[in-house]
């Protein structure tokens, strides 16, 4: 087997040395009857040319976004990543490397992680960010668990802009806490009275901004209720690169900030690895989750990095801990910031801008189509358009004619009556041709 | 005149530093400023045409403010993260014994199969009926993990170890919620040598954690875990292999007895590589167990993630398993996205995660036991246990082992009772092994013995490369001894920094780049 360098001499060798008989005397602990006699029922090894073949019928049978016009977006988006990057993140000493757990040797992690939290705190116009969570989804879980601990209540209000799987991860992860979650209806128009929800119970109120369906929301007003009442404004963002265009959720005193960062940097690998985005106010830093890197200096003076104020963390605290989380996403953190410093602001507002040109581009034509109206008063790279027909077939239809057209709210949101509305993103990629393709397709489907 | 490195651009005065370098940079060991230092706001290296001008319908929501984001030019950034990366230390650069880590090594080939545009391009939300290939891959994945550990069901979603573990315990905690018993069992066990996230995911879904104490040989009776069960007890969260690296020997009547009491067990599988092919869970009693894809399987740690959690279930919580799934009926899969959506005989605790899970994740750890196969899978396992113990065995005359009754799994634990008098701890003989070339062992973990050191190295090395980290960590065990103290205390010696003040660092938290003031400014 390829990648194991022992051969059966070493292994007759190493078991003298160790004074044992056989290997299975190594086992003796393996309670009677319960090692295994026959080899399990799996295939035996192959080499790499058989795994290529095999794997590599299996990935064939998907569609890949970049074979088709793409618009589908909703937490996940499809951009441009520069050659740099990905060469970048497979270098050996990133890619198999640990943890920072011992700073001497892992000053190249570290370092990466302080310029990645000083790139999210300014992003988002927050005084500190952590060293990344596992996905959007998750940071807004423990988004909500933080505030519960900073404010000691126990009720979160959550608006229905929220994307509707982070809904559902807070509602599991408090659910499970005995704490209380008001998801409010699904808000298309973003119109909903969140301001009346906030009461002197209520710990955070969880806005999305641009929210699920596209559209931008002031999150000053709802700042200012929640802290007239003693509560956290959370807020969150699926689609990181819009904080290029739009005001950023510090400027309008947000508590919390947590978001998705897959758009920089990360391919859409069906779901995940994505990178998780945390930021807050410093007042509040510790009760925050996750890994937190810090600048200090060695013994002979010079300036280095290490992780730091880790008795936040499980492996110190234990069941006291803010959070259980062990693993960042490393290495998605280092595609981002990579491809963050090769934007820089200039070309991250560039990026964000030509995203939004895209964006208005397709969306008037597209409401130009019978049967098609868009609902959005203001959006950036994402909208939602109200069909004559049920969305869910119309993405169907027009898969079969090779345009992935967008996501159905109905995949979201089973049951509740949004079944003709369908969420449309464009980014970067999109071509001219993209788009007079997907406007022709939907014009013959509907 | 400063340049934008900091540096005075006239040539500096002869003075001797004693060979010291002008620059501080020693040959390939650079210093490397932070984009902030060598960045400017105006600089990109990536080109983006400019739109024609349009109607922006941003609304009162656009940007006024700057960002405060440095850009720097390809070049320069392919130089910052190479000259970066050439201050880590990584599997490829040589033994990575890590304990309960479990640093093997990460094909290329897994990494080129996860690239695969298939894998890689596709949309969590693009229509179900374009990604027949990612729910084929999903589902053999499935099958390898459940034959591997004789589970009948497996949750793929968590997207890290202690996810993985909040996932069970939340099944378990549905299952006892299904029976009625939510409001009385609300304790779990954990032993004194658990990984810190088992008492920490407990106390995240709302248990009080109760410890069990461990016997002096390091592993847990099943006598001192009935004398804790009652009607009050949820689970036990036990890791098998355990921390000390020891095959907990009553683990079937520890479950036993915990299933005669009406509680679940939850096995930590961080070091299930020590029993793939050898033993299975499933025939151990285990109810859920969580496996690290990052340890396991060898999909890359990546300097801290990500990883993936993917959970085995027994049948008594199979039907709790959270969305999404995927459902296999006549022969026809079909993807569980909601509660609400579950077919019969299911009840699903919730959502772990946005989308589907750690797909690119699952895709190395396929290549990797695709590669194996059953007989890789079961030699990895047993030249991982051999290797740990071939260590023990060159070691063990000079280092002192807290339970030496036990054989070693996958890892070999040592003490620090042979430093004893010595004045060199078990961080400064660590950082003494960095100046050999090696990455320090896991050190104080786990808890429950002094200045633990828990050596892994894993199937991935030869009997050379042992065989020279036991002769080197000798020659350091007998300078220790030896009154060579100066080499550890002051270590590392010879890495890209020296020892590192982590207490200033946790005192005085500078967590991002602050532009310094310009220096007539502070002056006044």
């Amino acid at each position: 087997m390829r990648y194991l360098p022992l051969t059966d001499t070493d292994r007759e060798d190493m078991l003298a040395r160790i004074g044992v008989p056989d290997i299975d005397a190594l086992f003796s602990d393996v309670p009677a009857g319960k090692l295994l006699k026959t080899p399990l029922d799996l295939p035996r090894a192959k080499g790499e040319l058989e795994v290529e073949r095999i794997m590599g019928r299996m990935a064939a049978r998907n569609v890949a976004a970049s074979a088709a016009p793409f618009f589908v977006g909703a937490g996940a988006y499809k951009h441009h990543v520069p050659a740099t990057v990905d060469h970048l993140i497979q270098r050996s000493e990133f890619l198999t490397s640990y943890t920072p757990y011992q700073p001497e040797i892992a000053q190249g992690t570290l370092q990466y992680l302080f310029e990645f939290q000083t790139q999210i705190a300014a992003l988002t116009g927050m005084e500190v960010a952590n060293a990344s969570m596992y996905d959007g989804s998750t940071a807004t879980g423990e988004a909500v668990l933080m505030a519960h601990r900073v404010t000691k209540r126990r009720k979160a209000v959550l608006s229905g802009g929220l994307h509707p799987h982070y809904t559902d991860v807070v509602k599991t992860l408090s659910g499970m806490a005995s704490d209380e979650v008001v998801a409010l209806a699904p808000d298309v128009a973003a119109n909903e009275d969140i301001l009346a929800q906030i009461d002197d119970e209520t710990s955070c109120v969880v806005v999305q901004s641009p929210d699920v369906f596209g559209n931008l929301r002031d999150l000053k007003p709802i700042a200012d209720k929640a802290h007239a009442h003693g509560a956290l404004l959370i807020a969150v963002f699926t689609e990181v690169v819009s904080l290029g265009a739009v005001t950023s959720p510090g400027a309008m005193d947000a508590d919390i900030v947590v978001g998705e960062g897959q758009s920089i940097g990360n391919a859409l690998n069906f779901g995940g690895p994505y990178v998780g985005l945390f930021a807050a106010k410093s007042k509040y830093l510790r009760q925050m989750p996750g890994r937190l890197c810090g600048a200090t200096v060695d013994s002979d003076g010079h300036r280095g990095f290490v992780l730091t104020l880790s008795t936040r963390e499980q492996h110190i605290r234990r069941d006291k801990a803010t959070s259980n989380i062990c693993t960042n996403s490393g290495l998605c953190v280092l595609a981002f910031t990579i491809h963050m410093t090769l934007l820089g602001e200039a070309g991250l507002s560039r990026l964000a801008e030509l995203n939004h040109a895209n964006a208005v581009k397709l969306a008037d034509m597209l409401a130009g189509v019978k049967g098609v109206k868009l609902l959005n008063d203001s959006f950036f790279n994402e909208f939602t358009l109200k069909l004559s027909k049920p969305a869910a077939e119309v993405v169907e239809a027009l898969a079969e004619k090779g345009v992935l057209g967008g996501v159905p709210a109905s995949r979201l949101l089973p049951g509740a009556g949004l079944d003709d509305l369908l969420i449309v993103a464009n980014t970067e990629i999109n071509t001219d041709e993209d788009r007079a393709a997907f406007v022709a397709a939907l014009a013959e489907v509907l | 005149m400063l340049n934008r490195q900091g540096r005075p651009t006239q040539a500096a005065s002869s003075v001797d530093h004693g060979r010291e370098t002008f620059t501080g940079n020693r040959a390939l060991q650079q210093i490397e400023p932070l984009i902030f230092e060598i960045g400017h706001h105006e600089t990109t290296g990536v080109d983006i045409e400019k739109p024609a001008p349009f109607k922006s319908r941003l609304g009162k929501h656009a940007r006024k403010d700057g960002i405060g984001l440095p850009g720097l030019s390809e070049p320069e950034t392919m130089r910052h993260y190479v000259r970066l990366s050439q201050k880590n230390y990584g599997i490829d650069t040589g033994l990575f014994p890590l304990g309960s880590c479990t640093m093997k090594h990460n094909a290329r080939l897994n990494e080129k199969m996860a690239r695969l545009p298939g894998f890689s391009d596709v949309h969590p939300l693009q229509p179900v009926s374009t990604v027949p290939g990612a729910l084929e891959l999903m589902l053999e994945l499935a099958r390898y993990l459940m034959t591997l550990t004789g589970m009948p069901a497996v949750a793929l979603s968590p997207k890290a170890g202690a996810h993985g573990e909040a996932c069970g315990m939340m099944a378990i905690k549905a299952a006892i919620a299904a029976k009625g018993e939510g409001e009385t069992r609300k304790v779990v066990l954990v032993p004194e040598s658990a990984h810190g996230t088992n008492p920490a995911t407990a106390a995240l879904i709302g248990f009080e954690v109760r410890s069990v104490p461990a016997r002096p040989d390091g592993t847990v009776a099943v006598k001192d875990v009935k004398a804790l069960l009652g009607p009050d007890i949820a689970a036990i969260m036990l890791t098998n292999p355990n921390t000390c690296g020891i095959f907990e020997p009553q683990i079937v009547e520890i479950a036993a007895a915990l299933h005669a009491a009406g509680a679940y067990f939850y096995c930590d599988g961080a070091n299930f590589n020590a029993i793939v092919g050898k033993a299975k869970p499933g025939d151990l009693g285990v109810d859920a167990m969580h496996i690290n894809l990052h340890k396991t399987f060898s999909t890359p740690h990546g300097g801290g993630g990500p990883g993936a959690g993917p959970v085995v279930l027994s049948s008594r919580l199979a039907p709790y398993a959270p969305v999404p799934f995927i459902h296999v009926e006549g022969g026809a899969a079909r993807l569980v996205e909601h509660v609400s959506d579950a077919p019969a005989g299911n009840d699903p605790f919730g959502r772990m995660t946005a989308f589907h899970g750690q797909m690119g994740m699952y895709v190395r750890a396929l290549a990797y036991m695709l590669s194996h196969g059953a007989d890789g899978m079961k030699q990895a396992s047993e030249d991982a246990v051999l290797s740990a113990n071939y260590i023990r065995a060159g070691l063990s005359d000079l280092m002192s082992l807290p339970f030496p009754d036990h054989p070693s799994m996958h890892e070999a634990l040592f003490d620090d009772e042979w430093l004893k008098g010595t004045g060199v701890t078990t961080l400064d003989f660590a950082k003494a092994m960095i100046d050999e070339g090696y990455h320090p062992m896991t050190v104080y973990f786990p808890l429950v013995v002094h200045g633990a050191m828990l050596i892994e190295p894993t199937e991935s090395e030869s009997k050379a490369s042992l065989d020279l980290f036991i002769a080197t960590l000798r020659d350091l065990a007998m300078a220790a001894k030896g009154n060579d103290k100066a080499r550890f205390t002051a270590a590392p010696h010879h890495a890209p920094i020296r020892r590192l003040d982590e207490t200033r660092a946790a005192r005085q938290p500078i967590l991002k780049w602050v532009k310094p003031e310009p220096i007539a400014a502070a002056a006044e």
